[in-house]
């Protein structure tokens, strides 16, 4: 059996790269590097999607189907982030998640 | 020398390269969630999507892997890099970090990986009694306009209404504020 036939493999690898996204979401304070992370968390995803489409789907189009679909929403979602960001920016002229609490009653 | 022999048969090789794209993946994504520096972020995300689109290569699917390449490392990682250039400058001193934060990030998201991972070694994954072997684009561009043509719709619509909504909030530059 090779390695890169098996389905758990291919589960673990995108558990590994969803926890360094969770960890990048918790830990950094820099909006962009929190958006960074969201990202890869999105990726986790979609090699899951890809993986179980893969080995156990009865139609393999579906899975790079719904894959496709994350990413166009991964891109709507970036650009809406970043342009929020640029706007937080020139509003209190940081994206530091810890300076930027104008919300704090 | 038998060890070099086995490493040379296509499925020996196609392992090295499969342990290569794993590497790259981790790799990447190691430099976009801890580099201090922001720019660099961005470049290991984009050396981490590179090795995504390998893993797709690897599940049998080249589209999805091209389409990966266009819309993450081509779009989203670019358009990253805009967003850097145009919020803080870079040369400004950033605050240091704070042990506590980053002690308790590494305890949240090792206790999900922990979790997870037990999961993921009970579960036992039987595939679909019947498993088409239909793999060719031509039948996901079919699926994509009968069986799914609302979704597709409905995300078109999401990425045309994102468009406009980040034009709205991103404006109000230079002379208009």
């Amino acid at each position: 059996m090779l390695v890169f036939n098996q389905l758990e493999t291919y589960l673990y690898l995108a558990l590994v790269l969803f926890a360094l996204g969770l960890y990048g979401v918790l830990a950094r304070r820099s909006l962009i590097a929190i958006l960074i992370s969201v990202e890869l968390i999105l990726n986790a995803a979609s090699i899951n999607f890809m993986a179980f489409n893969r080995f156990l789907a009865p139609h393999p189009a579906v899975g790079q189907i719904i894959t496709l679909f994350i990413m166009a929403v991964a891109a709507a979602e970036a650009a809406i982030a970043l342009s929020i960001i640029v706007a937080v920016y020139r509003k209190l002229k940081t994206i530091n998640v810890e300076e930027a609490t104008e919300l704090r009653g | 020398m038998k060890f070099i022999g086995d490493f040379l048969t296509p499925q020996g090789l196609a392992t090295v390269a499969f342990f290569l794209v794993v590497g790259l993946t981790l790799l990447g994504a190691l430099i976009a969630v801890a580099a201090r520096n922001i720019f660099h972020n961005v470049l290991g995300l984009a050396l981490s999507l590179m090795g995504v689109a390998g893993l797709f290569l690897y599940l049998n699917s080249a589209f999805v892997a091209l389409m990966e390449i266009l819309i993450y490392v081509g779009a989203i990682c670019i358009a990253i890099c805009f967003a850097i250039m145009l919020s803080e400058p870079l040369y400004l001193p950033r605050p240091p970090r704070k042990p506590l934060k980053i002690l308790g990030a590494v305890a949240g998201a090792g206790a999900v990986l922990a979790f997870l991972a037990q999961l993921l070694k009970k579960t036992q994954w039987t595939p679909a009694a019947e498993r088409s072997p239909d793999w060719s684009i031509a039948t996901l561009g079919h699926y994509l306009l009968t069986k799914y043509v609302l979704i597709f719709e409905v995300v078109s619509l999401l990425l045309l209404v994102a468009m406009l909504g980040a034009i709205v909030t991103a404006r109000g530059g230079r002379g208009s504020s």
